[in-house]
């Protein structure tokens, strides 16, 4: 019996990894949001950096989705 | 159509039937936590993830070249061994339904495999250390990883969020929900259903309708696509109730965190050729993220009767599979026709028995438990 051990430590380590960072910068973004619809409510100003963070952040998340999309469609390949 | 022998008609019948199981046993898994969070509706959940298990399964390009991804000697199998693992699987998927608990439909079907091939073909057909490989060592490592991923990601989620305004946050994590789930959806589509393609060409080339290396006939990707995406809209309500509501309350960060840990463990898995369960995974994920929150309420109860299942999934399927496979041995297509018939019986049992305590749309946040008897509504301390 072969147990492929590297290959169950790159599993581990890139999921958490990846769940970790992704989970992570959505968190912010979601923070972003929070921050300019706060700011909205308080004075009906805006949030200028919260704006930009938001952006930022669910830009990065929607190119993880987009690699994602990548790996499970095989014509891409 | 010389060579659709009446067992090669009876073998991709059940093939679709299991593969409708495989579809509702699983909607669960990607959707489960959308629904307990409102990121979506309940219906909305099932026709979305229903609809990407069908684009998955008309993407899947390569279909398994193995039946069991040798767990079992492949060119031992008959058409009558592969009837029997079927059989085995789609009770034991039925049975666990009707109890609400997440068990793996790979593991169902590999057991039903295991116990026709030990049964038909003696003990030297079954690959006793592949079984270790390829099902036991994954089965313990994939949820305790994607656990680990998602109970860290869930606590630092709520660290970076805590003092911001409670509605943006709740409503940001859902609109996210939506994305991960959906990518769950579709791995599984092009993950299962080309299993049951795989059962079926491969059935068809062992009876000489298709050539050897031929790929999947359009009408076998077309059937087994709409096989899988009719029983994930239905719904596998009962599991979907364990899973979203059972074993964890979950708000709409942790279930953001759970579909991502388990979308990622998912996929990076399948890039380095592990095989898993997609169920084991998304149940790890979700206590995992049960876990990261403090306060949140992990029923382990709940948890340990869904690893005794994992546990008993192999064994059970292929306890039945090998009773079949022994029938259709001695008895030839009377005895497939037995099974078969015994099958729809024992199918049509579960059924009714689900209906005393039914499990919808309408109710499936209602309650954290699954009971076989019909709940009637009670109070806390109702005296007899």
């Amino acid at each position: 019996m072969h147990l492929d051990w590297t290959a169950l430590g790159e599993v581990t380590a890139v999921s958490i990894g990846v769940t970790v960072a992704a989970v992570v910068v959505f968190a912010l973004g979601v923070l972003g949001i929070a921050q300019v619809e706060s700011a909205r409510e308080r004075d009906g100003g805006t949030h200028a950096l919260g704006l930009a963070q938001a952006g930022l952040c669910f830009l990065a998340c929607a190119a993880v989705v987009g690699y994602g999309i990548y790996l499970i469609v095989p014509q891409f390949h | 159509m010389d060579h659709i022998t009446f067992l090669v008609a009876v073998v991709i019948v059940t093939a679709l039937a299991f593969d409708f199981t495989n579809g509702f046993h699983d909607t669960a898994n990607a959707m489960a936590t959308s629904i307990a969070t409102g990121a979506l509706k309940p219906r909305t959940a099932v026709l979305i993830s229903g609809v990407l298990n069908i684009v998955g399964a008309f993407l899947s390009t390569e279909v398994a070249k193995t039946i069991s991804g040798g767990i079992v000697d492949d060119t031992l199998v008959t058409p009558g061994m592969i009837f029997a693992g079927l059989v085995g699987a789609i009770l034991w998927n039925l049975l666990t339904w009707l109890l609400g608990l997440p068990s793996s439909s790979s593991h169902a079907l590999f057991g039903g495999l295991v116990g026709a091939v030990w049964v038909g073909a003696g003990s030297d057909g079954v690959h006793f250390d592949k079984v270790v490989e390829k099902v036991l060592i994954p089965a313990v490592a994939s949820p305790v990883v994607a656990g680990i991923a998602a109970l860290l990601a869930t606590y630092l989620a709520y660290r970076i969020t805590a003092r911001a305004r409670k509605e943006s946050v709740t409503r940001g994590f859902r609109l996210g929900q939506i994305a991960s789930a959906s990518l769950v959806s579709l791995a599984h589509g092009t993950n299962d259903a080309q299993k049951t393609m795989g059962v079926i060409t491969l059935t068809l080339i062992s009876a000489g309708a298709l050539g050897h290396d031929a790929g999947p006939p359009v009408w076998v990707i077309a059937s087994a696509g709409l096989a899988i995406g009719l029983g994930t809209y239905l719904g596998g309500w009962r599991i979907i109730r364990t899973m979203g509501k059972g074993l964890t309350d979950i708000q709409s960060p942790q279930g953001f965190a759970a579909e991502a840990a388990s979308t990622t463990v998912i996929l990076t898995s399948a890039h380095l050729g592990f095989a898993l369960s997609t169920t084991q995974v998304c149940s790890g994920g979700i206590l995992g993220a049960g876990l990261g929150r403090r306060l949140a309420e992990v029923r382990w109860g709940t948890a340990g009767r869904m690893v005794i299942a994992w546990l008993v999934t192999l064994p059970a399927a292929a306890l039945v599979g090998g009773v079949s496979a022994s029938v259709v041995k001695h008895g030839g297509n009377i005895g497939t026709a037995v099974i078969a018939l015994v099958a729809a019986a024992v199918a049509a049992f579960i059924v009714v028995v689900s209906r005393r305590n039914p499990i919808h749309a309408h109710n499936v946040n209602e309650s954290h438990e699954v009971t076989l008897r019909g709940t009637t509504p009670t109070s806390v301390g109702t005296a007899a």
